[in-house]
């Protein structure tokens, strides 16, 4: 017998007599309206910046967040327009982690965002690009429209597509291992700006 | 020898891994209750927790709801857990990833050694991982010249402090930030010798020195929160991004968990991205999660590597009362609100899995003689069972298993005994008028002579009434 039959044989073993089946009670809330002050409340609230612009006013809203001359890494799907002529731009073309890790800042867009956890998910499309890009800067800018807001979890996990490449991103990196306090600032970027579309 | 039941249930190995203690836990218990420092520093941390977590709790109206659910599917997932498995594997395998099954901690250990090798590294960076904690896969990778890296802030802290974990979310709670400052200063190289004791400093301190060891590491050695059985999806819920380095940036990543760590759906995870962090860390979300489902081409790890381990959790299951402790979703929540936990600390619980389900869990994992002291770790007060996101009722498994542990002959003569007396008025009656000789012998307070000295050891003696119901009753 092999490690895989004996474990499956063990636990077979010890559901004899087999466990009635069960159902799962699903009456917890999923439905729910979107709102989008919750959101920028709840990103707020574990230190993201929040700029609620429209569309044609993004690169403008980069270019003051960014300093003249900062180089920032961004996927090859990015739109254009989003990107200020003041910065350097670099779209990934598998770029090696060591000169991600030395720009200034990161841009993607999101796949998700949810209002009750304050929450962005990125799933890898060609506008958020390969994991690694939103990880080694030390700056990230998250653009998020409207449309793609969710009130809740349950919500977020229905659009989500299981079989690509998920993080799901709640502020800016943090840790709570000292005494228990939130400190934000540990490996991920230290600062997370979301840009909020109509 | 240890494979003489073949395919019947069974407990984890002992002599490797942390499951057992050296001493037991009164013993363990009582020195760490002398460590004024530590209680102070455990008061702290887990009244800030509690009420962190109260708070964002107190927010979600169908909270009871979430946690029925959550309850329920994972009864579900271990009356089906074969099955569940299976699929599981099958859907990691189809994604591109390689599915292995360990039977212990030394089956475990080998596999990942033997994978580890493989790739011709002689380092890994681990995110933090309750299970390679239990099987000891950190001693078994310096055994085979290996260097494990903990990339948890907490792990670090403990790694560089040559000291052991106390807590299932926070592994150095135990420190403060004046001791982890002088931790760092001593076995941190290359640290800043103007380091201060400012937790975002400390933080810093940590972002620096790992960074390269991300960047020039080729392996990652991972846990999993939850895999998901009907698309093969593994999920890891972190803070700092350390996991989000390991599980993104290596090569090869190999993760390992336990098998009831499997649920069923995708949407299953609806309910625990709800529970655990706002049970764990008291937040809303905690700062990243990640899912990946086997290789993504261009896209993190190319080579991906599951390891499934029993490690005892069959004996687990196979006790239909005991089965429940395999709910546990990691949370912490029952430490924080433990009044024996908040005094004692978790080193005095001797296993990885400290608190209410860690009394509750090693002694199943291993078997209760193993173990036998830590089902008497609690008062019974029920705060755990309130705490638990997943309805775990920890004091109906503490009274369960304190049944199943070695009882003293002088206990069981006792109990004879007094069952015999109860069952025969006039005896009782004599019993109880004789009850108040004791209070001829001194104050309140003193232990019962040997035989019995061992009950009233943890326990103090009431004090006799002056006069029984019965005699009160006989005179009006």
């Amino acid at each position: 017998m092999n490690a895989r039959e004996t474990i499956l044989a063990r636990l077979r073993a010890a559901l004899d007599p087999a466990p009635a089946p069960v159902t799962v009670p699903r009456d917890y809330l999923r439905d729910g309206q979107v709102d989008l002050d919750l959101l920028v409340d709840r990103l707020t609230d574990y230190r993201a910046h929040v700029h609620q612009v429209a569309e044609p006013a993004v690169a403008d809203t980069i270019a003051g967040i960014l300093p003249v001359g900062a180089r920032v890494v961004v996927p090859p799907g990015l739109p254009p327009a989003w990107l200020p002529a003041t910065v350097t731009v670099r779209a990934d073309d598998g770029h090696d982690n060591s000169e991600i890790t030395a720009v200034d800042g990161v841009i993607t867009a999101a796949a998700v965002a949810i209002a009750d956890t304050g929450t962005v998910v990125l799933d890898g499309s060609p506008d958020q690009g390969r994991r690694v890009l939103s990880l080694l800067p030390d700056l990230h800018i998250c653009v998020v429209r409207a449309a793609q807001v969710v009130a809740n979890v349950p919500q977020a996990l229905t659009r989500l597509n299981p079989h690509r490449p998920l993080t799901w991103i709640s502020g800016p990196s943090a840790t709570s291992d000292i005494e228990l306090n939130r400190v934000e600032g540990v490996h991920g970027p230290r600062t997370l700006h979301i840009i909020l579309l109509p | 020898m240890r494979r003489t039941f073949l395919g019947m249930p069974t407990t984890a190995p002992a002599g490797v891994g942390q499951l057992r203690g050296a001493e037991s836990f009164p013993a363990a218990a009582r020195r760490a209750l002398g460590d004024a420092q530590l209680r102070r520093n455990l008061g702290h941390a887990t009244a800030t927790i509690r009420a962190k977590s109260g708070a964002v709790i107190g927010e979600v109206p169908d909270w009871e709801r979430l946690r029925a659910a959550g309850s329920a599917i994972k009864a579900d997932v271990l009356a089906r857990l074969p099955e569940l498995l299976e699929q599981l594997e099958q859907r990691v395998s189809a994604a591109g990833g390689v599915v292995h099954w360990a039977a212990d901690a030394i089956e475990a250990n080998a596999i990942v050694v033997d994978l580890v090798r493989a790739t011709g590294s002689d380092r890994v960076i681990k995110v933090k991982s309750m299970v390679t904690q239990e099987i000891g896969l950190n001693e078994a990778l310096e055994g085979a010249g290996i260097a494990p890296v903990e990339t948890d802030l907490a792990e670090l802290i403990v790694q560089l402090g040559e000291d052991r974990p106390s807590h299932i979310l926070v592994p150095a709670i135990h420190r403060n930030r004046a001791e982890i400052r002088e931790i760092f200063l001593r076995a941190m190289p290359g640290v800043d010798p103007g380091l201060t004791d400012e937790p975002a400093v400390l933080a810093a301190a940590a972002r620096r020195f790992l960074r390269q060891t991300f960047l020039s590491t080729s392996v990652a050695v991972s846990g999993a929160n939850f895999a998901v059985a009907e698309t093969g999806t593994l999920a890891v819920v972190e803070s700092e991004g350390n996991g989000r380095m390991c599980l993104t940036l290596p090569r090869t990543l190999i993760t390992v968990m336990g098998v009831e760590k499997v649920v069923p759906t995708w949407r299953d995870l609806e309910v625990f991205l709800q529970l655990l962090p706002r049970a764990s860390t008291g937040e809303r979300m905690n700062p990243y999660t990640s899912m990946w489902t086997g290789i993504t081409p261009g896209d993190g790890p190319q080579e991906f590597h599951l390891v499934l381990l029993d490690n005892g959790r069959s004996a687990v299951l196979a006790d239909e009362v005991g089965r429940q402790a395999l709910h546990c979703i990691r949370c912490s929540a029952c430490l924080n609100v433990c009044p024996v936990y908040e005094r004692t600390g978790g080193h005095a619980y001797g296993s990885v899995y400290p608190g209410p389900i860690g009394a509750v869990l090693s002694p199943q994992l291993t078997g209760v003689v193993d173990n036998a002291s830590l089902p008497y770790a609690s008062s019974l007060c029920g705060a755990c069972y309130d705490a638990c996101p997943v309805k775990i009722d920890i004091p109906e498994l503490l009274v369960h298993l304190r049944d199943q542990a070695p009882h003293p002959r002088a206990e069981s003569a006792v109990m004879a005994a007094a069952a015999y007396a109860m069952d025969h008025p006039a005896l009782f009656a004599a019993a109880q008028r004789a009850t108040r000789l004791s209070r001829l012998t001194g104050r309140r307070g003193r232990g019962l002579p040997p035989p019995l000295s061992g009950w009233t050891a943890g326990r103090d003696l009431p004090d006799p009434p002056a006069q029984t119901f019965r005699q009160w009753w006989a005179q009006r």
